[in-house]
């Protein structure tokens, strides 16, 4: 079959394309991993139980704001990154302001406290299994977040890969934080931040293989 | 990449050709989606021909992997941008592909993204042979697939007559076409 062949077998039959495809679905992806996660959280550890009362506090809300953040900044890259072509630019920025206000915030805190509690901010009541739990978590979205992914275009696959395990360790964070009690900054920018960049550096080694297409 | 405002004139002349034919082949219209692969084609030509002096039969190949990673990969393009941009990514994610695939390092040391070397500054028309046929490639994919793609694609059948002539449900002879359509860009980068 030559190249003219081709052509006519691609477009015999042919039928208008589902406009913003990409959107639709990464959208429905991102709701997929972090519904089987919550799912999982309620099922398992169930939810904080002070939740009632944290509703009105707005350290809760802080705390949820930032893998929120992350979490948007990340699919707006997937977006872009599934895309040949389309420039990555401000997505960039908008990922790297809530690691650093809450990079100086936990800084911040930990100077002005006095030096026998510093070491208690960072480590918490429940270091030894956050980043455990977050990992755990962010595998459904892992797996919907890849899914979505390798049905567009992704032309640079480790980054394609880094972003994609991101996303789903900003989703794993939180849904995690309806049952993390942890409500120090020094915590969240430590032990969360390790919980969202293991799935990065999984994404992106497993990029080049889970997304050529 | 490389925005509207940076281009040459001639790349921006095939960006305004290829485009309305493009954006029509998005809504539906066949003969402009062939006239936008058929001038994709003269483009993709002349660029992979000048890149790759000492490869001359693999120039078809790549050429014919990158039209169905174009087609495949249509969904993606947003309105607005570039589409010599979205284009000249898919290609270049093409070639690296294939390089990677045959390990030419010394073709690997090449800038690509050099913009002299725009893939949308020339057309060639003249069409080598394929080393690998695509007619022996589709005997290779199973019946569920290769059915659909001969009906449909080839023989130019509505997916319901289609769906009579082989028995198949039409969302199987759907399935069967998108399937089957990835599957052989599968094989045509030797992957299965």
């Amino acid at each position: 079959m030559k190249i003219h062949d081709l052509i006519t077998s691609l477009t015999t039959g042919l039928r208008p394309v589902e406009r913003h495809a990409v959107g639709r679905r990464l959208a429905l992806s991102a709701m997929a991993g972090m519904l089987v996660a919550t799912l999982a959280v309620l099922l398992t550890g169930g939810m904080r139980p002070d939740m009632g009362l944290v509703l009105d506090d707005p350290i809760f809300w802080l705390k949820s704001a930032f893998p929120a953040t992350v979490a948007v900044a990340a699919l707006v890259l997937c977006g872009r990154l599934s895309r040949p072509g389309a420039r990555t630019g401000a997505g960039w920025l908008l990922l790297a302001l809530p690691l650093l206000a809450v990079w100086s915030a936990s800084a911040w805190l930990i100077a002005s406290a006095p030096p026998a509690l510093r070491m208690q901010l960072v480590l918490g009541q429940t270091w030894r299994v956050c980043t455990f739990n977050v990992v755990a978590l962010s595998l459904p979205s892992f797996m919907a977040t890849f899914w979505a992914m390798r049905g567009l275009a992704p032309t640079r696959l480790t980054l394609a890969g880094a972003v994609a395990g991101l996303l789903a360790g900003a989703q794993a964070v939180l849904v995690y934080t309806i049952y993390c009690a942890e409500m120090a900054p020094p915590f969240w920018a430590t032990w969360y931040v390790l919980g969202m960049l293991l799935p990065t550096a999984a994404g992106a080694m497993l990029g080049r293989r889970l997304l050529r297409w | 990449m490389v925005s509207t405002n940076r281009m040459s004139p001639t790349v921006e002349a095939a960006e305004i050709t290829l485009r309305d034919c493009f954006l029509a082949g998005l809504a539906g219209d066949a003969a402009q989606y062939r006239a936008f692969l058929e001038g994709l084609t003269g483009h993709m030509r002349a660029y992979l021909r000048r890149r790759l002096p000492k490869a001359q039969d693999d120039v078809e190949d790549i050429l014919q992997e990158t039209l169905l990673a174009v087609h495949n990969a249509r969904h993606t393009y947003r309105e607005g941008q570039p589409l010599t941009a979205w284009l000249h990514a898919i290609a270049r994610y093409k070639l690296m592909d294939f390089f990677r695939a045959h390990a030419r390092r010394e073709a690997l040391h090449d800038p690509f993204d050099d913009e002299h070397e725009w893939i949308f500054a020339a057309s060639d028309d003249e069409p080598a042979n394929a080393r690998r046929d695509i007619g022996v490639l589709l005997e290779t994919l199973p019946d569920r697939h290769r059915l659909p793609i001969v009906f449909v694609k080839l023989q130019g059948l509505s997916v319901a007559e289609a769906s009579l002539a082989s028995g198949m449900s039409e969302s199987a002879i759907k399935v069967g076409v998108h399937r089957g359509l990835k599957a052989l860009a599968a094989r045509l980068r030797g992957d299965a």
